[in-house]
């Protein structure tokens, strides 16, 4: 059983301009097992969290804790994070020409497993896991990302997932950019990895459509650069109803 | 025709298209040196050229003072000579058009002859490795390849050593001919080698000419492409890796001078380190006559870390409406820190995910060398640059 805990976590995103605040007090606390909706507006500062869990540059903690099993993440660089077992599906993957998304899986596995898998036992996993996809074997060959579309992106993110196996997973948007068979394809491939690892989700969506897939065991409503408010299942259908008005407004005054 | 004209500058460079004060093609050429003024840095052709570094090859104060030393493996079907200046094939492929081209050709005193005859392929590559003088010395030489009507090879030239040279190399086709030449400087840390390099293409012949830049203190390579009948091909590919201090120059010219002609022209450059410097010209001049002409030319530099500069000039000059297509662009960025990011975020360390980067960025270029050889030792050659600043 393994913990993510965030505990008034604030950030920055710092641009040629300067630093501004993003993030204002987020705590969350996911366990193994759990999958955690967080929906809100856009700009509200989902992404920088998901960013700042995996540790992004531009990004800059300015006070609180993330933990992963009691151990200060903050203090990981990018990969170490990655390797202690974070993963982050993200709204835009880049593009990283003249890398072939074969060579890319490979160091990967490599650097996240420790050694590098057999190579029989690897061409056979990646070709199951592409297959569950629906991503053809040509994909291999070509460059991470470059030219893919939309969906296609976000399969692959997925993916990795499959392949490097994490204990807790940020799914940054993975819905958008999908059709309705790409999302279901996408939806099985991530609840099939639910149920075969002791994994914690982190789904971060704007729409509720994704939720009739993957369904979450907690729903939290993100404003104003922190979770305003929490909940069951029944919290989605209620935004599917009434939108993020409310909670635009009462973070706004929050924050004054 | 389309014409396309796509430039992207950033931070570390600075990147413009130019058109310079009077055409490209009335630039001055001449066999003899005395026929030229000494530069002083400012002229165009010259103003990025660190001069003081040039160790007098520029002013006539540079006496040859050592020898170049060859040693070839040709392949069995071509012929490697060495001949005197006054071997009435020299010259053939074009004039030298810089002081400096004109000092070496007005000063050597063997040249080297490499021949594929008629309708013959070669079955090997064939390799001519070039020394340099020595630490201390200077040396100017002269080198040919001729490609004879129909002939198919693949040649390397390797420039290896220390000292301070300048030469003239002419690759000369025939008709039909098709050459794949590779030039590799790949110099110890106190050479001088400035290079004027002639490509001269019968009636539809085809030239790959590919230049790598790795070694030396000041390299400057001068390749010019002329075609002597329509439907010449020629594709001119670079590869650059200046480290801290390294001058790496290249300016190219390709003249359409006549119709049905192509040109492309992909050099990619990656710089680290203090003081490393590349410049890349790109001349294209599509003459009045030369209809029906199809170019693009394209530079991309990689600045990898803090003090590196790259500058780069596309410059495309049209004197007729009648070409099939145009166009040319040029970039130079840092490294991508959302592409590192990427990497990193899938497990991958930092020094590997910069490794990978830049093979990617390489990659390109790499795919279009052939010659298995010749492609693994340049990644061989990339891997060891990067491994020495670990980067
Ligand atoms: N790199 C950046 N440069 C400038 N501003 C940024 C940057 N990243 C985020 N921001 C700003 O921070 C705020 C939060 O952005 P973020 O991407 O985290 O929102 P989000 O909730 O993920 O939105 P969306 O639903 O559109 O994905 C926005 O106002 C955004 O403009
Ligand atoms: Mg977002």
């Amino acid at each position: 059983m393994s913990s993510l805990e965030i505990k008034d976590l604030h950030a920055d995103v710092v641009t040629d301009e300067g630093s501004k605040e993003i993030l204002k007090g987020v705590n969350l606390t996911i366990r193994s097992g759990e999958t955690h909706a967080i929906m809100g507006p856009n700009g509200s500062g989902k992404s920088t969290l998901s960013y700042a869990i995996a540790g992004h540059p531009k990004y800059e903690v300015t006070s609180g804790e993330v933990l992963l099993d009691g151990e200060n993440v903050l203090e990981m660089s990018v990969d170490e994070r990655a390797r202690a077992g974070l993963f982050l599906a993200m709204q835009y993957p880049v593009e990283v020409p003249g890398v072939s998304m074969s060579n890319f899986l490979r160091s990967a596995a490599t650097a996240v497993r420790g050694e590098a898998p057999k190579i029989r036992h690897w061409v056979k996993e990646v070709k199951e896991e592409m297959g569950k996809l629906d991503i053809s074997a040509e994909f291999a060959e070509r460059s991470v990302n470059e030219g893919f579309s939309g969906g296609e992106k976000k399969r692959h993110e997925i993916l990795q997932m499959a392949l490097l196996k994490p204990k807790f997973a940020v799914l940054d948007e993975t819905d958008s950019g999908l059709d309705v068979d790409a999302l279901r394809v996408v939806s099985e491939a991530v609840n099939e990895y639910k149920a075969n690892n002791e994994v914690g989700v982190m789904l971060i969506t704007h729409y509720t459509r994704i939720l009739k897939h993957i369904h979450p065991d907690f729903v939290h409503v993100f404003a104003g650069g922190r979770i305003v408010e929490s909940g069951g299942k029944e919290l989605a259908d209620q935004l599917e109803e009434s939108g993020y008005v409310g909670y635009i407004g009462k973070a706004e005054a929050a924050a004054v | 025709m389309t014409v396309t004209d796509d430039n992207v500058a950033s931070t570390a460079a600075a990147a413009e298209a130019t058109v310079p004060a009077a055409s490209r093609g009335e630039r001055f050429s001449s066999y003899d040196v005395e026929a030229f003024e000494v530069p002083s840095g400012r002229e165009e052709n010259w103003r990025f050229t660190p001069m003081k570094r040039l160790r007098g090859l520029h002013d006539g104060s540079a006496p040859a003072t050592g020898e170049i030393e060859i040693d070839a493996e040709p392949a069995p079907e071509v012929r490697v000579e060495t001949v005197g200046r006054d071997d009435e094939r020299i010259g053939a492929a074009g004039r030298p058009s810089d002081r400096i081209a004109a000092q070496a050709y007005s000063s050597f005193e063997k040249a080297t002859l490499v021949t594929v005859p008629t309708e013959t392929k070669a079955s090997a590559p064939t390799v001519v490795r070039l020394h340099g003088p020595g630490e201390g010395k200077t040396a100017y030489g002269h080198v040919q390849v001729r490609a004879e009507a129909f002939a198919e090879a693949a040649i390397v030239l390797d420039h290896v050593g220390s000292g301070t040279y300048a030469d003239n190399v002419e690759f000369v086709l025939g008709d039909g001919a098709q050459l794949t030449v590779v030039s590799v400087q790949d110099w110890a840390d106190d050479a001088v080698h400035v290079s004027e390099q002639h490509l001269r293409l019968g009636r539809d012949a085809k030239l790959k000419h590919i230049v790598v830049t790795l070694g030396g203190d000041l390299v400057r390579v001068s390749p010019t492409a002329t075609f002597a009948e329509p439907g010449g091909d020629v594709e001119m590919l670079g590869l650059h890796f200046a480290d801290a201090g390294q001058h790496q120059e290249h300016r190219l010219f390709v003249d359409h001078a006549v119709p049905h002609c192509k040109s492309n022209v992909l050099y990619k450059g990656a710089l680290q380190g203090d003081g490393a410097h590349s410049v890349w010209i790109g001349d294209v001049l599509i003459r009045a006559a030369a209809e029906a002409t199809e170019t693009f030319e394209l530079n991309r530099n990689l600045v990898l870390t803090e003090g590196a500069r790259a500058d780069s000039v596309p410059n495309l000059e049209i004197e007729t409406g009648e070409i099939t297509g145009a166009g040319h662009a040029s970039a130079t960025g840092r490294f991508d820190d959302e592409q590192l990011f990427y990497l990193q975020s899938r497990g991958i360390a930092e020094e590997q995910a910069r490794r990978l980067v830049v093979r990617g960025f390489f990659h390109e270029i790499l795919m279009k060398i052939d010659i298995p050889e010749v492609r693994e030792r340049l990644e061989a050659a990339i891997e060891a640059e990067l491994q020495a600043v670990g980067v």
